[in-house]
């Protein structure tokens, strides 16, 4: 069966299906319940799940992901909704010092399959705190993935594929795409689907790589589309998919055959998965590089008034730009 | 989640008084009858009264404003405070000039009464700043939108009043910060009231219940009334009418005073409710019922100022009438700022990163501009 819908209603159906399979799964946070989440992600499923599965919690984030980690502990499989990027960091300690570091601190005793969805990154004019990009924070604490749809597809499968994980799960939602149409074949099965923790080709291309992931992919499947047109360049399109870990073999290959590679995302470009990337290919596909890997990235600031996150946040611009720079070495 | 836990002392609602009404002070009832309490009076000039009648009009009117300027696509977002002025304007005038606010993004009657330029949130709220008006200016902090935060900052503020040797006579200072119902709930809240009781801090935690934290109503937050916590952070908490003025300037008056004589903190719940949506992105009908909201309108903070006045013959038709005829005047003239308010230049979002700056970021700076300047050789492709 295959249906055309919105990014955020293919999460939605995702969540419900998730719900459906297992009696174990949860769904937590701030007004998940009755308003269905800000974002309206989990739009009906407390009228159809209940108030015992799906929780409307105190406004408080550690108490969010601690009881969380206290509620898997129990056997149930808590899917947490963190309402916008900016608010997750009161539940850092949670994060990070717990609910990552449980499992190699009890030695493969404890399991804890929490995910936790956060509508992440820019570009919806929003006031301060509701347009950050936070990932390399969590792909930069061992124990966590991270991963991030960038389609209704991927939206559909990956956050059941999240919940089925047991590990615990990032799930970064590029709340700016939630309203993209696409279509959505829900006739899989959970291992049918794409893999979890794999990159994709989205594009071929032969004479540049263009890497992506969440909100940005959209931009490099344009970028690639008006490089074709206006100069008569191919480019290669990969979606990483999964943020931690990185499936970078396809990114290898590709860099091999095109030697040139742009990574682009939102986030400030210091020490982001720019850098992890660019390393890595460095040390894989040095004698393939014609030219540096480059960085098409948000600036090393907080992110800016929305007024002027226009040029704040990598454009199909600034990505055709850097594919040019790797034509002048 | 037990239910009904009685013996043990608690009562999962507010308990109500013989007149029906919840516990709390009230020096004006609904239909602005002047009543007496024994510990909380008001001793204002009929001059006073009028001005406190003026300041809940004109930040209504803002808001108003601002609301239509949101719908309008003027502003990115809106916090409403229909149904707060009576608890903002109260507690705001309460506060002495070197007194400290650390507001949260609704407080736009604080503000006003603290004699900040009303354009300023404007600016936030269409996004062209993050609320970068001086703090020390008119002891008013930024606004800020992480819920629960900047209550550790009042704390830690109050912690160096003190240490200033500030406290301790009628010449001290005095913190106050505002938080919702919500808040409550969030660690840094609570952490606050520790420290405050532990370091007999000078501040003021004043808590506007306005019955939700977005779809949530209260009882998601707190299965006492919130005034009775500070009980357990060994602080005396209470409750006043927040659609009541009078009681909120007289029960704020008194917890500032106790701060700033050096008798520590207390926790204010103002006791209110949020007429319009949470912010202009929120559906209100979604969650409550419009029943609610009709009982609520009942007990609107302004007009039972206005049957106050009108009954005392403090205020009559003309006053009303000038009044409302200035505030319409300071909204045309908000309207008229907001609509001339130029966007920032893409460069500034270098600025102020770092007190001294950074070459890393003068070297992206450099970078945008060169990027910039080449639409203008190229043209736009
Ligand atoms: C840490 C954090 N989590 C979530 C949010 C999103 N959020 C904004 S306002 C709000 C509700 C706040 O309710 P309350 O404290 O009662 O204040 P009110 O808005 O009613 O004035 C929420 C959940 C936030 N701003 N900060
Ligand atoms: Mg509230």
């Amino acid at each position: 069966m295959a249906d055309t819908l919105t990014l955020g209603k293919a999460l939605n159906s995702g969540l419900r299906r998730a719900m459906e399979e297992n009696p174990k799964v949860l769904i937590m946070g701030e007004d998940v319940g009755k308003l269905g989440g800000v974002f309206r992600i989990t739009d009906g499923l407390q009228k159809d799940f209940g108030e015992e599965r799906v929780i409307d919690t105190p406004l408080a984030e550690s108490g969010i992901i601690g009881t969380a980690i206290g509620l898997a502990l129990r056997g149930y499989r808590p899917i947490c909704e963190i309402q916008f990027d900016g608010f997750v960091y009161p539940a850092f300690d949670q994060i990070v010092s717990q609910l990552a570091k449980m499992h190699y601190r009890s030695q493969g005793k404890v399991t804890l399959p929490v995910v936790i969805r956060i509508p992440y990154a820019g570009g919806i004019g929003a006031v301060e705190h509701h347009s950050e990009s936070p990932e390399a924070y969590f792909c930069h604490t061992p124990g966590l993935k991270v991963v991030s749809c960038a389609s209704p597809q991927d939206a559909y499968w990956m956050i059941q594929q999240a919940v089925a994980s047991d590990d615990p799960i990032i799930f970064l939602e590029p709340k700016r795409r939630y309203y993209e149409k696409g279509v959505v074949d829900t006739s899989l099965s959970l291992d049918q689907a794409y893999p979890l923790h794999a990159s994709r080709v989205l594009r071929e291309g032969s004479d540049a790589t263009l890497v992506a992931y969440g909100p940005t992919v959209r931009v490099a499947l344009d970028a690639a589309e008006a490089a074709a047109e206006d100069d008569n360049r191919s480019l290669e399109v990969i979606d990483l998919r999964s943020l931690s870990p990185l499936d970078l073999d396809p990114v290898y290959e590709s860099v091999r055959r095109t030697g040139r590679l742009v990574v682009i995302h939102e986030a400030p470009r210091t020490l982001g998965l720019g850098a992890e990337i660019a390393a890595r290919v460095t040390e894989q596909c040095f004698y393939s590089l014609e030219a540096p890997v480059q960085r098409v990235t948000g600036y090393d600031t907080p992110y800016p008034p929305a007024r002027i996150e226009d040029e704040y946040l990598p454009d199909l611009d600034r990505v055709l730009d850097a594919v040019d720079r790797t034509f002048t070495f | 989640m037990s239910k009904g836990n009685s013996k043990r002392g608690v009562t999962r609602r507010p308990s109500k008084n013989s007149s029906g009404d919840l516990e709390f002070v009230q020096l004006l009832t609904p239909q602005g009858e002047p009543i007496k309490h024994p510990d909380y009076s008001v001793n204002f000039t009929d001059e006073e009264y009028r001005a406190l009648y003026r300041d809940m009009v004109i930040v209504r009117r803002l808001d108003a404003e601002s609301l239509s300027l949101q719908r309008q696509g003027e502003l990115a977002l809106w916090a409403s405070l229909l149904g707060q002025e009576a608890a903002q304007v109260g507690s705001a005038r309460a506060l002495r000039e070197k007194d400290m606010v650390f507001p949260t993004y609704r407080e736009h009657g604080v503000l006003w009464c603290r004699g900040l330029d009303p354009i300023l949130p404007l600016k936030l709220f269409r996004c062209v700043n993050q609320g970068s008006w001086d703090p020390e200016s008119h002891r008013f902090h930024m606004y800020t939108i992480v819920i629960g935060a900047h209550a550790l900052h009042a704390v830690g503020y109050a912690m160096g009043v003190t240490k200033d040797g500030k406290v301790g006579s009628d010449d001290g200072e005095a913190v106050i910060v505002y938080f919702g119902d919500g808040a409550s709930s969030q660690g840094d809240v609570a952490e606050a009231m520790s420290w405050a009781a532990v370091f007999n801090a000078p501040v003021v935690f004043f808590c506007q219940n306005n019955q939700y934290a977005i779809s949530e109503p209260v009882e998601r937050q707190a299965r006492i009334p919130i005034y009775q916590r500070a009980r357990g952070f060994g602080f005396p908490g209470i409750r006043v009418d927040g659609n009541d003025v009078l009681a909120s300037y007289a029960v704020t008056r008194a917890a500032l005073d106790a701060a700033r004589h050096g008798q520590g903190p207390t926790l204010i719940e103002a006791y209110t409710y949020r007429m319009g949506a949470h912010t202009s992105s929120d559906d209100p009908t979604r969650y409550r019922v419009d029943a609610e909201v009709e009982a609520w309108k009942a007990k609107d903070p302004i007009s039972r100022m206005r049957a106050f006045l009108t009954q005392q013959q403090i205020a009559g038709p003309d006053f009303f009438e000038a009044i409302d005829e200035e505030a319409d005047k300071h909204a045309i003239e908000l309207r008229e700022r907001v609509l001339a308010m130029p966007d920032p230049e893409p460069v500034s979002m270098f600025d102020h990163v770092y007190p001294g700056g950074s070459p890393l970021l003068d070297d992206e700076r450099a970078e945008l501009v060169r990027y910039l300047e080449s639409f203008e050789s190229e043209g736009v492709r």
